[in-house]
């Protein structure tokens, strides 16, 4: 492990200065730190400032709307999130995302911001100074190669947050705060497909809340595949909402994780109109499969990551069509 | 940089000139001497570290010690009342919910933030609530007991 940079750390009271402090040079925000901190200790990244965002106003708040909507601040902690009666009751995904990310410990810290945002990952990348020196470097950091793709010119590192795909299916956005005027994107554009810079956030900005729209009828679920139950990064992930008119399927979001550089929506609009039946699954699994770009960027064998992408997609829509 | 850091560590109130990059658990070992947190994987694994901020669990190692600033942190240290132990200390004792030791500091303030929270869990809450704290000695059973059995008895 290395020691931390010599970074500054400021705590604006304020959404205003923490932009401000944001568009300086080398500025990084802070929020629980269970991402952060462990990367910088492994040399991945060498921030001057750290903007610790913990002190801005209705920060931590999970507040249940007029409408059943929920808008939540970005430094609301996934323990909170995932104990709030009405984010379990209304919004199971959300609930069953957030419970689901790493350990009790890390949850009672961690928060949504932290795990929308959190850094990319790869076998060739999550690895100490000197292992990634003797390898070379890669192209997310300081190298000019890619090992996972050989020949590539773009770095293919995971996006494995659990919770972005539950907000995606919830059809939820963003608030994005920052030097201008605060910006309102649906979850999806927070991210692109690129492993080395895979936030569309531009300097100074950060995530301030999420809005989620009241669930009217849908029902949901989040389901993951990992090493250990009780701590890991999803080998994949998937979210799953889905509204059923008597025999009829009404409407299907389903969103993947941990296959892509970013969270990304499986299109399914050939699925939506008639049952759920075995041809449904099965078309499910394909759109699953068409989406996903699984690479050896894990301990894990690819193949194994693709195949429990589909699996996980048609048990979950299956599970959730049985439910009445 | 470094700038004054005020918060209160087990129940006495200090103030000390802590760098900006210094990790909790830096500050609650060589400043506060503090050495019953343990450093384990030292990366956000292991829950060897783990102390309370606040009543709720924390991993030291990936907390900045000005993260805790104007908080209430504990140590494991602070869980003993004149140099008696506590129920949850006294019950890993006899019943060998420690073996090395090394994992202890962190299982117990771990299980001491559940307690608060839900001063009667059943197995499955505690194995759940310890589930970010690894042992390589006791196979977990004994902990659990050990848990068990605390919980319930007065502090
Ligand atoms: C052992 C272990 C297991 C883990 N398992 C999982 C897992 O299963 N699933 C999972 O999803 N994650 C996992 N994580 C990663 C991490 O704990 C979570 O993603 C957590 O939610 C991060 O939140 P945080 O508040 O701690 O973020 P931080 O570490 O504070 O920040 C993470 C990143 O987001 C940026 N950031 C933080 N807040 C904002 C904001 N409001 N706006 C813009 N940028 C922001 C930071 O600059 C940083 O780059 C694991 C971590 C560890 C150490
Ligand atoms: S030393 Fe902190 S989690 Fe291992
Ligand atoms: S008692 Fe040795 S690691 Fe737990």
């Amino acid at each position: 492990m290395n020691l931390l940079p010599d970074f500054r750390t400021l705590r604006p009271a304020t959404a205003a200065e923490a932009a401000a402090a944001l568009a300086g040079a080398g500025a990084r925000p802070l929020a629980g730190g269970t991402d952060l901190l462990p990367n910088l200790r492994r040399g991945l990244g060498e921030p001057a400032v750290l903007v610790d965002l913990s002190a801005l106003p209705d920060f931590t708040a999970v507040a249940v709307l007029a409408d059943g909507g929920l808008l939540i601040g970005a430094g609301a902690t996934l323990e909170d999130l995932a104990a709030h009666p009405t984010v379990r009751n209304d919004f199971p995904v959300l609930a069953q995302a957030a419970l689901g990310v790493a350990g009790p410990t890390h949850r009672a810290a961690a928060t949504l911001g932290g795990n929308l945002c959190q850094d990319t990952r790869c076998i060739f990348y999550n690895q100490s100074e000197w292992w990634r020196e003797g390898n070379g470097w890669c192209l997310k950091l300081k190298g000019d190669k890619c090992h996972v793709v050989a020949k590539s010119d773009r770095c293919y590192a995971t996006y494995h947050g659990d919770v972005a795909p539950a907000l995606m299916v919830l059809d939820a956005a963003i608030d994005i705060a920052g030097p201008a005027a605060t910006r309102t994107v649906p979850v999806a554009e927070l991210f692109a497909e690129k492993g080395d810079r895979h936030l569309t956030l531009e300097p100074g900005e950060f995530v301030a809340a999420i809005r989620v729209p009241p669930p009217s009828g849908w029902r949901s679920g989040y389901e993951k595949a990992r090493i250990r139950d009780a701590v890991d990064f999803p080998l994949a992930g998937i979210a799953v909402a889905l509204r059923r008119d008597g025999d009829i399927l009404a409407g299907l979001r389903v969103a993947v994780t941990g296959t892509n550089s970013a969270p990304l929506t499986v299109a399914v609009p050939d699925l939506v109109g008639r049952p759920w039946d075995r041809e449904s699954a099965a078309r499910l699994a394909d759109a699953v499969r068409k989406t996903s770009l699984v690479l050896k960027t894990t301990v894990m064998g690819a193949k194994y990551r693709r195949r429990v992408a589909q699996g996980l997609a048609t048990r979950l829509a299956a599970t959730l069509w049985a439910a009445g | 940089m470094k700038s004054i850091l005020a918060l209160t560590v087990n129940g006495r109130r200090r103030e000390d000139l802590v760098p900006d990059n210094m990790l909790l658990i830096d500050y609650l070992r060589e400043v506060a001497g503090l050495t019953g947190t343990k450093q384990g994987c030292d990366g956000g694994e292991c829950g060897a570290c783990t102390v309370l901020v606040d009543d709720r669990p924390r991993l030291a190692c990936s907390t900045l010690a000005h993260q805790a600033a104007g908080k209430r942190v504990e140590t494991v240290e602070g869980l003993s009342r004149s140099g008696r132990m506590s129920a949850l200390q006294q019950a890993f004792h006899e019943k060998l919910g420690t073996q090395c030791g090394f994992c202890t500091p962190g299982m117990i303030m771990a299980a001491e933030a559940l307690l608060r929270k839900n001063p009667d869990p059943d197995r499955d809450e505690i194995r759940a609530a310890l589930a970010g704290n690894l042992c390589r000695c006791t196979g977990y059973v004994k902990i659990v007991e050990s848990v068990e059995a605390a919980k319930g008895v007065a502090p």
